[in-house]
């Protein structure tokens, strides 16, 4: 092709090396490669808003305590089912004369603290299981998808359900029954990847090298499922968010008086015909959080999508 | 010699968001009931000139000309409804792999049953009638069982024949030819362009043939023209190939291994940063 | 240089075969060094029960230290199996395959092994892992090797096949297909192995990047005296490379000759014939007399 491009005479700008074609290294490399997945994203009006939601959200989450206009725990029985706007609650007060506005921000933290718990580990126990399963075959490839199937047969929250009535009621407990129930997707599309990729020349070429299949698995196989990974991640996580909140609203997740979001929903569906803000403030933190993990994989995809960005540094 | 197509000064562009990429620069070129040959390497804009013609190029690209016509009618007066009556009933083009132009859910047989049925007014009948002798005029052995099969069932230098079978089937006056048979193996690829050289000869069709391969070119067409970054820089009858003049096609030719002719180390291409602005050459006859 | 350069290659183990079973060749043995490759009656099978399908029948052929030797056939004759069987890319396969006098085994390699043979592959685009920075395709194989100055390697290697330092921490995708395969070229170089399968190493790239690979290839031979098993359906680029033939048809070594008799285009067998014909341009006449070889 006839590329009409402009070479710059003048020394390299902080933009000029970070745009470079000819990365003098390894750090350099990466920050380039970083410099122009970003670019593309960038560009992703949506993905940014997205962004700038969960953004939000760990600011919340980290300066909850400044923020908050009253101790979420209080109660004040004189104060009880205020409209938004109405006694110094900007979102009104629940059933006991709480504040919804520091209990929402308060729960923020416990929402992040959930999703970041189930985002590191479900996906992780899934590239596992799905590239060993992929990458191996054979007997190995035969128990492991079986077992996926089994655990991807129930529904979601039913099978959350039955781990929180086996193991107890309780955050923690909650979350475990999470990771339990979501890695299965993630092995599905691992293995599913590692199927395409085990056959390409470049795996052949490190088997050449002398390489055992966990270092093939790990070093050159991971880096290629995690985009894939990634996007399903952040676009499971309103899902996680709601199945948490589920859990909460039906009593297995956290226990009262902790402000998780499901649980004041919970609370709050006695009321909703005549003090509908009281399910309805932390209903609209879920929608907020889940719309910013929803815009955001949609970004992610076309920036990290291996079939798209393979070629899409340099051009 | 009628003039079946005249191409004069085309360009694409594709537009990105820093930089124009010219694919093909001022091309100019005619062509009668012939067997004309395309050369150059990836990048050269052959296979654009190709697709081009037929106006097939996509967003952010963009072709213009100062005329393209085909037998009289001016293809880019043309809207884009009439557009698609031209292609595949006047002009063809056969693509490098087969697989991803045949419908992979349909039975190759119909698929050139509906191609004729497209272009002639007949009913199902006469189609498959007509199909099985385009099966059959391909060299295809077997064409009933051939007829029923599925794309994917077939093997790669099958499933090309069976590409020719549908691209003339509705005698197109020009047929394209883009490296139609790279992927097939030496003695298969030789075969298809046997079917293809009898076709184009009986039927009197133009042929436009883009390849990579000189000795190829230089043996079955009847003139060549050889591009170099999106012009054309030289034009030459196909048996005086290895005569051409201007270095580019020289050191080309040089740095083709030859069976009988060893040499110790094979001539290096040295680009000359004059060829790009080099104008092109008009190949109109 | 890695602290173990003896290490077997293959079993020692294994029983020794009888000596009618070996190949012709083998009173010379003694005083010649062994060939650098040697495969007998290599046979390859794919697919189970009725689907079962035999790519490679009864093959044997030997490659002498620092020759070239070429191994033509079109697609499904069986010539890529041969050289991944050879590379043990694929482990079921019978007969015996001798790397530099050992015998290697099925499944797992010694480590030495991938320091004395390596391969180059066809695809340029396929070859490199797309998100590894040349610098980490050159640099694990000799972590993992221990090998030391991994700089200076790495460094060199690079030199050697013509590209300078500033394509070290470059990705695939910033590299035409040319310095890709120059890429793929240094990976198989960096371990210093003494033998390279060469898999279709030109048949992706244009014919003026295929000239310099070509002659990339031949000077390294010269200078690192390295074995070639070279494959290809390219009559040409064997003629140009290798010193020996073998052409296979249908899993079979249909014919080996010299490269003089090749240039002669005096093959004996008719499907040799048939291929030099198809490779040498089109003629509708010579066309008309092909047939089919199964």
């Amino acid at each position: 092709m006839n590329e009409s491009r402009e070479i710059p005479q003048h020394a390299p700008s902080w933009h000029e090396w970070l745009a470079s074609d000819v990365p003098t290294s390894r750090l350099h490399a990466r920050c380039v490669q970083l410099y122009l997945s970003w670019r593309a994203f960038r560009t992703n009006t949506l993905a940014m808003v997205g962004l700038f939601i969960l953004l939000g959200l760990v600011l919340v989450a980290i300066l909850g305590p400044l923020l908050i206009t009253h101790d979420p725990y209080a109660q004040d029985l004189s104060k009880r089912l205020m409209p938004p706007g109405t006694g110094g609650f900007w979102l009104g007060s629940d059933e006991l004369g709480r504040d919804i506005y520091s209990r929402i921000v308060m729960g923020a933290g416990i929402t992040l603290y959930i999703v970041a718990l189930v985002a590191v580990t479900a996906p992780l126990m899934g590239l596992i299981v799905g590239t060993l399963a992929g990458y191996l075959g054979g007997w190995v490839d035969n128990v492991l998808m079986r077992l996926t199937d089994i655990f991807l047969a129930f529904p979601k929250l039913v099978l959350a359900l039955a781990f929180v009535a086996g193991l107890g009621a309780g955050l923690e407990n909650a979350i475990l029954a999470l990771i339990l129930t979501a890695w299965p997707p993630y092995a599905r599309i691992a293995r599913a990847e590692t199927l395409t990729i085990r056959n390409s020349e470049f795996i052949d070429a490190v088997r050449m090298v002398g390489l055992g299949p966990l270092r093939i698995i790990v070093g050159h196989i991971w880096p290629l499922c995690l985009s894939s990974i990634i996007i399903r991640m952040t676009l499971d996580m309103a899902g996680i968010i709601l199945t948490a909140a589920g859990l909460g609203f039906l009593g297995l997740g956290a226990q009262p008086p902790t402000p998780e979001w499901g649980a004041m929903i919970s609370s709050g569906r006695k009321f909703v015909l005549d003090q509908w803000w009281v399910a309805a403030m932390p209903g609209l933190a879920i929608f907020t959080v889940s719309l910013g993990f929803n815009l955001l994989g949609d970004g992610l995809r076309d920036v990290l999508d291996p079939k798209s960005s393979g070629q899409g540094g340099g051009s | 010699m009628s003039t079946l197509l005249s191409v004069e000064d085309l360009w694409v562009r594709f537009r990105g968001p820093n930089r124009v990429v010219e694919a093909v620069r001022g091309v100019s070129f005619t062509l009668g009931r012939e067997r004309l040959g395309i050369v150059g390497e990836s990048g050269s804009g052959k296979s654009m000139t190709g697709r081009a013609i037929l106006r097939l190029i996509r967003p952010p690209g963009e072709m213009s000309a100062r005329r393209l016509e085909l037998d009289g009618t001016d293809l880019l007066a043309l809207t884009e409804r009439q557009m698609r009556a031209i292609r595949g009933h006047r002009i063809s083009m056969i693509m490098q792999d087969p697989k991803f132009s045949l419908n992979p859910v349909v039975r190759v047989g119909e698929q050139i049953a509906e191609a004729y049925r497209a272009h002639a007014r007949v009913d199902r009948r006469e189609a498959r009638v007509r199909a099985l002798e385009m099966l059959h005029a391909v060299q295809i052995r077997d064409p009933e069982r051939v007829y029923d099969a599925y794309p994917h069932e077939v093997s790669g230098g099958m499933g090309q024949r069976i590409m020719i079978a549908m691209m003339l089937v509705p005698e197109p006056d020009l047929l394209i030819a883009d490296e139609p048979t790279s992927a097939l193996d030496v003695t298969v690829q030789m075969q298809v362009l046997a079917i293809m050289d009898k076709l184009v000869r009986e039927k009197g069709m133009g042929l436009i043939f883009i390849s990579h391969d000189l000795n190829l070119v230089a043996s079955f067409c009847d003139r060549v023209l050889i591009m170099y970054a999106g012009r054309i820089v030289e034009t030459c009858e196909a048996k005086r190939l290895h005569e051409a003049r201007h270095p580019y096609t020289r050191g080309l030719l040089a740095s083709l291994p030859q069976i009988d002719k060893p040499v110790p180390r094979l001539a290096v291409l040295e680009r000359d940063a004059a060829w790009r602005k080099q104008g092109g050459i008009d190949a109109s006859v | 240089m890695p602290a173990s350069e003896t290490t077997a290659l293959g079993s020692a183990g294994k029983a020794p075969k009888a000596p009618s079973e070996r190949r012709a060749e083998a009173p010379a043995r003694d005083a010649l060094p062994p060939p650098a490759i040697a495969v007998s009656d290599l046979r390859v099978a794919f697919g189970k029960g009725a689907e079962r399908f035999e790519a490679v029948r009864g093959v044997s052929f030997s490659v002498a230290s620092g020759q070239s030797y070429g191994l033509v056939g079109e697609s499904g004759s069986g010539k890529s199996t041969v050289l991944r069987a050879i590379a043990g890319l694929i482990d079921d396969w019978s007969g015996r395959i001798e790397v530099k006098g050992r015998p290697v085994e099925k499944k797992r390699r010694a480590r030495s092994f991938y320091r004395t043979l390596q391969m180059v592959f066809q695809d340029p685009y396929g070859s490199l892992h797309p998100r590894h920075t040349v610098d980490r395709m050159l640099s694990e194989p000799l972590a993992f090797h221990r090998f030391d100055h991994i700089e200076k390697r790495i460094e060199r290697v690079l030199e050697d096949v013509g590209l300078g330092p500033a394509f070290r921490f470059r990705y695939p995708h910033q590299l035409s297909g040319g310095q890709r395969q120059r890429i793929a070229i240094a990976r198989a170089l960096v371990l210093e192995p003494s033998i390279l399968l060469l898999d279709e190493p030109t048949s992706a790239l244009d014919v003026s990047v295929q000239a310099e690979i070509l002659n990339l290839l031949k000077d390294l031979q010269a200078e690192r005296r390295l074995t070639y098993l070279l494959v290809t359906h390219n009559l040409a680029v064997v003629a140009h490379m290798c010193s020996e033939i073998a052409v296979m048809n249908a899993g079979e070594i249909v014919e080996v000759m010299s490269v003089e008799q090749l240039r002669r285009m005096a093959p004996t067998h008719p499907y040799t014939r048939q291929l030099l014909d198809a490779s040498t341009g089109y003629d509708a006449e010579k066309v008309a007399r092909f047939e089919r070889f199964a």
